[in-house]
């Protein structure tokens, strides 16, 4: 009992980190109806910004996180500019494979000894201090801080969505562009703050989950990407409680396959097995909504 | 952004919708729109789904990538594969043949090999050369590629080479010798541990132990030095070094008596293992092996000690990176790992070297590659003098005939297999530093 109990808590921990991963990809979906497969390579070169704030400039966790924010958001525009605007009516395959591109390019360009270098490197102590002993189960410290700052970010979304004007721009442009132009909203300026949003998003979870793994390399976001896209499918993409709910339950059932023997070997395997299912039975995931299709 | 974004008029509309999701009438038509995106966004879908599963694919391939968490990482200056540039040999030199990841993921293993290899050649040169004549090393980079390492070695066997050096990767050893093999040209491998590698034919070498005797060793570390009586196993089930590795450290400890109270796995791209240490936990073992690579042994640790695990972890030589106990901290403090080479290990041989290395390239400490680089070449040489001839088969049968040449990581005897059998260093860490603990030669 007590295992299990600690199990669901590893799995929480493990799961947070997917759900925030989770909350950029499906934002930037939402407004764009692009999947922005770059997001888990913004999110390494976050973790990295992290750590030359921290290493290089002895910052402590919070500056270097919002320099990391500050960094990642500038590449997200760059990166929307330069590879996603121009493509902007292309089909949506050919934006797709860009997306794809532009992550190869980041992961490659990040192992270049100018840029970070091939190797993995170990990331400051940001968050020390003894774990919380709740009754049987032991809660990490980082696991806290993830877990506070995934919520906060959740409640400051959806209140960013939902009750401003910037929001409602940003509902406006989801629903369709040309009408949203042709009644006056900036559509570029929209898509590029939702990009800048949705980059510096991935640069606190970067940050985050280098403190909980304590290494960083460049290669770090392929992984994580792949399995945020997949909760953020499972959720429903577009919807950030959904983004949440994908993430917690793939980072649950993740660590109840890790714990059975052998059952590492499957844990992807089944990660991807409840993608198609969620698909087969919901193609727009558990919390998405549920449009008629009209032809 | 508060000003121009969104026009008065239509500021009313889509607050109304916001407000009163279900009834507006704006709320409808926007509805009706998006059910045209959903048809193309559902496809955009599928077609990620498919791209998802391949890349998926692409990562569960076994041996792909793997190389890439591997590397021991030494500090090495990195000098890209320009050291080729070989001169046609003339008569009065012997040409031996170099081909190593210069570039590409694993570059620090090639560069220290190569600093290792150069080491010992230019130390025969300044006692006056072999056979009367200079030695002259020309290196080929592979960049870390199964292909390229087989031109690589093609290339070197049209220089006429008396004997071929590399590689570490078993991978690439295993595509150059062949070619050897055909040309009757020995190769050593300064540090592949796989068993396939020398039984391609009886001109492979290598001057490293295999895992067998390794996976002994470690066990022997759980029941001798921890008298340890249950063990648990927490291996990489995408790496055949890691999985073969597993096979002989638990048959050991079997045969001495313990008993595996528990068996977990993990993928080479795995970070969170807190699934695998918890439920370890409730079998409560004596000692916890992790024969993996070092970046995954680090986080390991640090997760065992996060959720209270205070056993000792046991390992291998893919421990041997300064980055494991950055990474860990004091999360592995007085556990123990085998290597090949301890640059702390007292013996006079040893520190000689490690002296000489810091002079040539500028106080780094050689590392394990360095040190089997440096006795592969050191082999060769010795082998040299002893046929008093630089024929292939003349030059084969010296080489199989070694026996206690002293080497900076043991006396190497070469085995009627073709593997090295020496000893092994232990190595204990105290305090975040690795520090020689002892050499064993067989397992008690």
């Amino acid at each position: 009992m007590n295992q299990f109990l600690q199990q669901i808590v590893n799995g929480l921990d493990h799961g947070s980190i997917y759900a925030l991963i989770a909350i950029g990809y499906t934002l930037v979906y939402g407004v764009l109806r692009l999947i922005n497969f770059a997001h888990g390579d913004v999110f390494m070169v976050g973790a990295f910004l992290g750590l030359i704030a921290g290493e290089k400039f002895h910052q402590g966790l919070w500056v270097s996180m919002v320099i990391a924010m500050i960094g990642c958001a500038a590449l997200g525009l760059v990166i929307e500019r330069f590879a996603y605007r121009p493509l902007r009516k292309a089909p949506r395959l050919a934006v797709l494979i860009t997306a794809i591109g532009v992550s190869l390019l980041l992961e490659n360009g990040g192992q270049m000894p100018q840029v970070f270098g091939p190797n993995s490197r170990a990331y400051p102590p940001f968050i020390v201090g003894p774990p919380l002993h709740l009754g049987p189960m032991i809660i990490q410290l980082s696991a806290i801080y993830i877990w506070s700052i995934t919520g906060c970010i959740s409640l400051a979304l959806w209140y960013l969505v939902m009750r401003t004007r910037l929001g409602r721009a940003m509902r406006a442009v989801q629903h369709d562009q040309e009408a949203a132009a042709l009644m006056g909203i900036n559509v570029n300026a929209i898509i590029s703050f939702t990009f800048a949003l949705g980059s510096a998003l991935a640069a606190v979870a970067g940050v985050l989950y280098a403190c909980d793994y304590g290494t960083v390399d460049p290669l770090m976001g392929l992984m994580p990407g792949l399995k945020a896209f997949v909760a953020a499918v499972l959720g429903g993409i577009g919807s950030i409680p959904g983004a949440i709910l994908g993430g917690i339950l793939l980072g649950v059932v993740e660590t109840a396959m890790a714990g059975l023997p052998g059952g590492a070997t499957y844990q992807d395997g089944i990660a991807f097995l409840i993608l198609i299912v969620v698909l087969l039975w919901r193609p727009t995931g558990l919390l998405g909504t549920g449009a008629v299709e009209k032809v | 952004m508060k000003v121009d974004l969104i026009p008065q008029g239509c500021r009313r509309h889509i607050r109304r919708s916001s407000l009163t999701p279900n009834l507006s009438q704006a709320d409808s038509c926007i509805r009706s729109s998006t059910g045209t995106f959903t048809g193309s966004a559902s496809r955009a879908l599928v077609t990620a789904a498919a791209f998802l599963l391949s890349a998926a694919l692409l990562l569960a391939l076994p041996g792909c990538k793997s190389s890439e968490n591997t590397e021991p990482a030494s500090p090495a200056s990195p000098t890209p594969g320009t050291s080729t540039s070989a001169p046609v040999p003339t008569s009065d030199t012997i040409p031996i043949g170099e081909f190593c990841s210069f570039t590409g993921d694993t570059a620090t293993w090639g560069t220290a090999v190569d600093n290792g290899v150069k080491l010992a050649i230019s130390h025969a040169n300044a006692a006056g050369g072999v056979l009367g004549k200079k030695l002259d090393l020309i290196s080929k980079d592979d960049a870390s590629n199964q292909e390229q390492a087989s031109t690589a070695v093609d290339a070197l066997l049209g220089q006429n080479v008396v004997a071929v050096l590399g590689e570490v990767a078993s991978t690439r050893s295993l595509r150059g010798a062949p070619l050897c093999q055909a040309k009757q040209i020995p190769m050593i491998s300064p540090a592949s541990t796989n068993p396939a590698v020398t039984k391609v034919g009886d001109y492979i070498f290598r001057v490293c132990f295999v895992d067998e005797f390794q996976g002994k060793m470690i066990a022997a570390i759980g029941k001798d030095i921890l008298h340890a009586k249950t063990a648990a196993v927490i291996f990489d089930n995408s790496q055949d070094y890691s999985k073969g590795l597993k096979d002989f450290i638990e048959s050991g400890f079997k045969a001495g008596g313990g008993s595996i109270v528990g068996e977990r796995s993990y993928g080479s791209t795995d970070n969170d293992f807190k699934g695998q240490l918890t439920s370890i936990q409730g079998s409560n073992p004596d000692v916890i092996f992790v024969p993996g690579y070092y970046k995954q042994v680090a986080q390991i640790a640090r997760q065992a000690r996060e959720l209270g695990i205070n056993t000792p972890l046991v390992g291998g030589d893919g421990w041997d990176s300064p980055e494991l106990t950055k990474i860990a901290g004091s999360a592995l403090d007085n556990c123990y790992f085998t290597d090949h080479f301890a640059p702390t290990d007292p013996n006079p041989v040893v520190q000689g070297f490690v002296k000489d290395y810091k002079a040539a390239y500028g106080g780094m400490d050689p590392d394990a590659m360095a040190a089997l680089g440096y006795d592969a070449a050191g082999v060769v040489v010795d082998a040299i003098k002893r046929a008093k001839s630089t024929d292939g088969p003349a030059l084969r049968n010296a080489i199989a005939a070694t026996k206690d040449y002293p080497g900076v990581t043991g006396s190497i005897t070469i085995g009627p297999d073709r593997n090295a059998v020496k000893p092994i260093v232990i190595i204990k860490i105290v305090n975040g530093k690795f520090t020689f603990f002892k050499r064993f030669s067989t397992p008690s």
